[in-house]
């Protein structure tokens, strides 16, 4: 041997591999089936149709996922498909069972409970959970890195799985910290409006650039202060990266911190070295990013300007202000409305946040349907960031039973508004300004937006005349000759309309 | 005696390979997924991802260190949470998406 040389690497345990290569090969094909019955409850969602079967195809993929968990978690005897619990075994399986129980209750009730439109938040709420677990779990696996296999050679954590491991954990905490903010912005208990630091982009880079530099210290010395610091940090930068953004851009917060909670999974699926995670933490971490990607295109506005937040705190309105309660504008009254819907052929409702927040959904649905009694034709028309996120306004209506085929996207309905008597825009505001198409120096200059103003009439249900939309522009659109502006409480509006319809 | 854990028959290559071939699946089937139903994957992404129940079993059942016991057992309810919650939330509101009737 030569002098100074290093020892070789003492080989792989062979006690380990031998015990694992006794587990049955039912256990992979399990893990791998339940990953395949993820991808077709996504796949299920492509229409309203398949989507509750697919439903069913990820509650069996879970259930699969966590039987096969339970049932490797005692020793399998060689040769064996089941394991052989002993005693000891079964008192755990029992604590297990109980700890699952509780999560259910409280996962039911909740789900029952909750009001349609207050989805953003529990969703917000939910990914929290799934970052804590991460965190949790990635804990778990450092102070006990025997029983999730990740013990090299020499002792010590196997240097990939602590990466995994530090990315895990970042993440969640990311995750967690993050959905708690987007959490209490979405639920009203803080204030939507974006909260500045002073050097905000420093401090977050500064803290990123630590998080990696532990991650990577942590390969080196697995001692406890380092994946402490690292999980400290990361839940700071998870707080601080969601402060400075606004209430609108809401949407795009939730799917990305819905992508984050995805690869949270991936990591701790790695070092697991389980096919369900991974193929699961991949799907949900590539949605989230779609949706990310969908939102920031509907507003043209890119995923670093979202994220690096901001938008919408310039009051850039006072000088506006002034001018706006010096142009003339029509305000209309709830007959009015009635009489002109009543006579349309065509009419298309642009609903936005304001229609969640008024809980209008269900006396709109009424308007709708006495003005299919008269012979109108009725469209509802929803914009990709209406709402406070992807598909809000979607749930909504199909919660007031406004059929599914009924409502359009965006590009589908656009084309129609210069053939359509009425467009009735309902708690929406920035969607349907048109400084959007006309207006270089417009914030939302670029994005696209409903040609309402091609349509015969307008008619704009708003608070007060004082309010602008998020984008804190004003809309060209209020004061034009056809529009016809509505002002009061989105739902008061429409029971009158649908009163005055009634006579 | 040694507890099972999952497929260390695996190596880090193949797992790998698994991953970046699901994320170009989970690319397409996303994208085919009605803007309609955004709500809905939201929902029910949320509640696979909680798929780390996995991890938190795992620790939950291991011996050696009642703190790894203790976190997996809390993972364990949180993680339940999400997955009892994100399909029952799902379901209500998959259930309400209806076509035209006549």
């Amino acid at each position: 041997m030569i002098l100074g040389a290093p020892p070789l690497d003492p080989p792989a345990p062979l006690a380990v591999v031998e015990h694992v290569a006794a587990l049955p090969p039912w256990v992979l094909l399990a893990y791998l089936a339940s990953g395949v019955l993820f991808i077709l409850a996504l796949r299920g969602l492509s229409s309203p149709a398949t989507s509750q079967r697919g439903n069913r195809f990820g509650m069996i993929g879970m259930g699969i996922a966590v039987i096969t968990t339970l049932l490797t978690q005692a020793p399998i005897p060689p040769g064996k498909l089941l394991p052989d619990p002993s005693p000891a075994d079964l008192k755990v399986l029992v604590q297990i069972l109980i700890a699952i129980g509780l999560g259910a209750a409280i996962g039911i009730v909740t789900a029952r409970r909750i009001a349609m439109t207050a989805m953003p938040q529990l969703v917000a709420a939910f990914h929290s959970l799934v970052g804590l677990a991460a965190v949790l779990v990635g804990w778990a696996a450092y102070l006990n890195p025997e029983a999730f296999g990740i013990i090299a050679a020499n002792g010590t954590i196997d240097p990939v799985s602590r990466v995994e491991m530090g990315l895990g954990i970042a993440i969640g905490a990311i995750t967690f910290s993050g959905s708690v903010i987007a959490f209490l912005k979405l639920n009203g208990s803080m204030s939507g409006a974006p909260i500045m630091l002073p050097g905000r982009h420093v401090i977050n880079l500064g803290t990123l650039t630590a998080i990696l530099g532990l991650t990577a210290w942590f390969t080196q010395d697995e001692a406890l202060w380092v994946i402490a610091t690292l999980t400290a940090l990361a839940f700071l930068i998870g707080f601080l990266l969601i402060i400075p953004i606004g209430g609108a851009d809401m949407p795009v917060v939730v799917s990305m911190l819905n992508s984050y909670s995805g690869w949270a999974a991936a990591a701790m699926g790695f070092t697991l070295h389980n096919t369900a995670m991974i193929i699961t933490g991949a799907l949900v971490g590539s949605s989230g990013a779609i949706l990310s990607y969908i939102m920031c295109r509907a507003m043209n506005r890119s995923f670093i300007s979202v994220i690096a937040g901001g938008f919408g705190a310039v009051s850039g309105g006072s000088d506006d202000g002034a001018a706006r309660i010096d142009r003339p504008w029509k305000r209309g009254s709830a007959e009015d409305a009635a009489f002109l819907l009543g006579e349309a052929e065509q009419v298309i409702i642009v609903p936005g946040y304001g229609m969640a927040v008024a809980q209008a959904q269900h006396v709109l649905r009424e308007m709708g349907d006495q003005l299919k009694a008269k012979g109108v034709r009725v469209k509802y028309a929803i914009h990709p960031v209406a709402g406070r996120m992807p598909g809000h306004m979607n749930v909504l209506l199909a919660e007031a039973n406004v059929p599914y085929d009924e409502v359009f996207e965006l590009e589908d309905i656009n084309g129609e508004f210069a053939q359509t008597d009425v467009a009735f825009i309902i708690g929406a505001n920035d969607v349907v300004n048109p400084a959007a198409k006309t207006d270089k120096t417009s914030p939302i200059y670029g994005m696209p937006v409903f040609d309402v103003e091609k349509a015969k009439t307008v008619m704009f249900i708003k608070r007060s005349m004082g309010g602008v939309g998020y984008a804190g522009v004003d809309n060209e659109v209020f004061y034009m000759d056809q529009t016809m502006m509505l002002l009061a409480d989105a739902k008061k509006m429409c029971e009158e309309i649908v009163k005055a319809l009634g006579h | 005696m040694k507890r099972a854990y999952q497929g260390a028959i695996l190596d880090f290559i193949s797992i790998l390979s698994i991953f970046v071939l699901a994320c170009f699946v989970g690319y397409y089937v996303v994208w085919s997924v009605t803007p309609a139903l955004h709500t809905p994957l939201m929902a029910v992404t949320n509640a696979i991802s909680s798929v780390i129940i996995v991890g938190a079993l795992v620790a939950a059942a291991s011996s050696g260190s009642w703190e790894a016991t203790w976190l997996g057992l809390l993972g364990v309810v949180l993680a339940s949470v999400n997955i009892f919650g994100g399909f029952a939330v799902t379901a209500r509101m998959l259930a309400m998406y209806k076509k035209k009737e006549r």
